[in-house]
């Protein structure tokens, strides 16, 4: 028996995002009283591989394949799920991100494995395995009994927290069964930025919504964003209105995102805004309207005009920093 | 080209969620129910496309796994501009069992593009789409912002951490869309509410799969503890506080 992992690189690298997962699944393994097993899939070096073993990992399985260099739902899943029988896994974690979403629910069909998917926190309880996760985002949490031999758990990102243990690791590279059917879709085109914090990774998130008037009143976020090392993120309305891009929109049907601090400016915080942003750990708010929703979920609150308390808050961060 | 739209009939989004007394359910008095918002933006979608090129997409089948009294949603979706509905007569139990009987549904008619929306906004379980594909052992999109079939031919971006990419794809295959992939949901006109009620919505018996996971009891998250109030002219005091008690910047 053991508890597979999937981590995901990116360029060749872990993120903390693939730590959390190790440190969840050790969680796991320990209440199972077994081990973890972490699966690498692409190109990764053996030293980036060795640091599974600071999260408690004994073993990684290391995929590396030409083919598989880009995500391929299909044959991700294959190997995924030929990696968790070899391994006899009673539990394969994976992240609540877009590859986990892609490809988890493929290997629960595969493997006739019951999924949770944006798990909160460790198994309630082994037996019966039950799981809680959040529901109608957020505003609701399910326990979930999960029937199946195998189980599969999808991690809510920055629900967890990094868990050291140190452990001794080996390194076991794997050649996988591919079937040419897996292939049937390909990446013809990449356009990424890089460099940039990416919104669901920052741990600090500066926002904007529709109070902050117009696209030109954009400079002290981004300013205020720049200084503290987070991403830019806006409401609903403003990325409706083009005065910011869809991706940086957060709410319920945009980005779901859990930073340690919420910078709300403007925002009146619609309750499918908050969806999109109760996870976070800390939630500042600035809005003109003492009645402004956002105030039942922040933890702080400002009512004042955003285009005089942000510069403020600006400068006094800085000389807080000594800059 | 034929289009299939999975369906979910989900709370609307403003919904405050009750539970019932013995916490064994979500108390549904009163609520308002509605297309889930990313199978509505799908849906949208697939009618634009075929506006742009009727020749090319012959026809939009919704489908849904849900009990009589989702009947409204299905026909607000033929009143958008579906063409016709299909009904699994089950209640939806789990997205392993909800995706095994859309498989079993469909596997006998071919559609040559899958739409579903990548999660529902009551469970936000985001598997419904993949499990189909794997069901159907066809090839899958995630997380697809852009469909265009442009003269037959399919052009799709799919979302990726930082940007988007392009995919090419065998026909047909299943599309899990997100925000993005249509820019407003299709409001339905008035002569498509007088259409939708004559338009075909086969009712068809669910298949024998057994849900590999249950909800053994719902909870409403903790009360937050109330904010704290700082005033507009005492910002230094905002930023202490984020600094020594919150400690977060």
């Amino acid at each position: 028996m053991s508890v597979l992992v999937y981590i995901e690189n990116w360029d060749g690298k872990f993120k903390k995002l693939s730590f959390e997962l190790l440190s969840y699944s050790y969680g796991i393994a320990k209440q199972l009283n077994t081990s973890v097993v972490a699966l690498s899939i692409g190109n990764v070096a053996e030293e980036e591989l060795k640091k599974a073993g600071n999260y408690g990992v004994s073993k990684v399985i290391s995929v590396n394949d030409a083919r598989l260099g880009q995500l391929v739902n299909q044959a991700y899943a294959s190997v995924i799920s030929e990696v968790a029988t070899k391994e006899n896994a009673s539990v394969v974690v994976f992240a609540n991100n877009m590859t986990g979403k892609a490809v988890a629910p493929r290997v629960s069909v595969k493997l006739k494995a019951g999924m949770v998917s944006g798990a909160v926190a460790l198994p309630v309880s082994t037996e019966p395995f039950i799981v809680k996760k959040k529901i109608y985002t957020g505003k609701a949490i399910a326990s979930v009994a999960v029937k199946s031999a195998i189980k599969i758990i999808t991690l809510a990102q920055n629900s967890f927290g990094l868990v050291e243990n140190p452990a001794e690791v080996t390194i076991e590279n794997h050649t996988p069964a591919l079937a040419d059917k897996d292939f049937a879709t390909s990446v013809v085109e990449s356009n990424k930025q890089t460099g940039k914090i990416l919104l669901t990774d920052a741990e600090i998130v500066v926002s904007g919504g529709r109070g902050m008037k117009g696209p030109e009143c954009w400079p002290p976020i981004e300013e205020l964003a720049t200084l503290l090392g987070g991403a830019t993120a806006c409401s609903r309305p403003v990325a409706d209105e083009g005065w910011r891009p869809h991706h940086e929109h957060v709410g319920q049907t945009g980005k779901i995102i859990a930073p340690n601090v919420y910078f709300a400016f403007g925002i009146s915080g619609a309750i499918q805004h908050l969806g999109g942003v109760s996870s976070s750990k800390v939630i500042v708010a600035v809005n003109k309207d003492k009645d402004a929703p956002i105030f039942e979920a922040a933890d702080y609150g400002v009512v004042g005009d955003v285009n005089v308390v942000l510069p403020e808050l600006i400068k006094l961060i800085r000389e807080a920093k000594g800059q | 080209m034929k289009i299939l739209v999975c369906l979910s009939n989900v709370p609307d989004t403003t919904t405050k969620i009750r539970l019932t007394p013995d916490n064994q359910n979500i108390d549904v008095a009163g609520v308002q129910w509605i297309i889930n918002p990313w199978d509505e933006l799908a849906l949208s979608r697939a009618i634009e496309l075929k506006e742009k090129n009727p020749a090319v997409i012959e026809k939009i089948t919704v489908i849904t796994v849900g009990n009589k009294d989702t009947e409204p949603t299905i026909r607000k979706a033929l009143a958008m501009g579906a063409d016709d509905a299909i009904r699994i007569n089950a209640e939806p139990r789990d997205a392993y069992f909800v995706a095994g009987q859309l498989a079993e549904a469909i596997k006998s008619q071919p559609y040559d593009i899958i739409l579903c929306g990548i999660e529902s906004s009551d469970h936000n379980g985001c598997a419904v789409g993949a499990m189909l594909s794997e069901f159907l052992e066809l090839p899958s999109v995630s997380s697809v912002s852009f469909l265009d079939a442009e003269n037959g031919t399919i052009s799709l971006n799919r979302e990726v951490d930082g940007g988007y990419e392009k995919i090419q794809t065998s026909l047909p295959f299943v599309a899990v869309v997100q925000k993005g992939i249509a820019l407003e949901p299709k409001i339905a006109a008035m002569r498509g509410i007088m259409a939708a009620r004559t338009k075909p919505l086969q009712v068809i018996e669910p298949a024998n799969i057994e849900p590999l996971t249950e909800v053994s009891a719902y909870e409403l998250p903790a009360a937050k503890a109330s904010c704290k109030m700082i005033g507009a002219d005492n910002i230094a005091q905002l930023v202490d506080l984020l600094r020594n008690e919150a400690k977060v910047i």
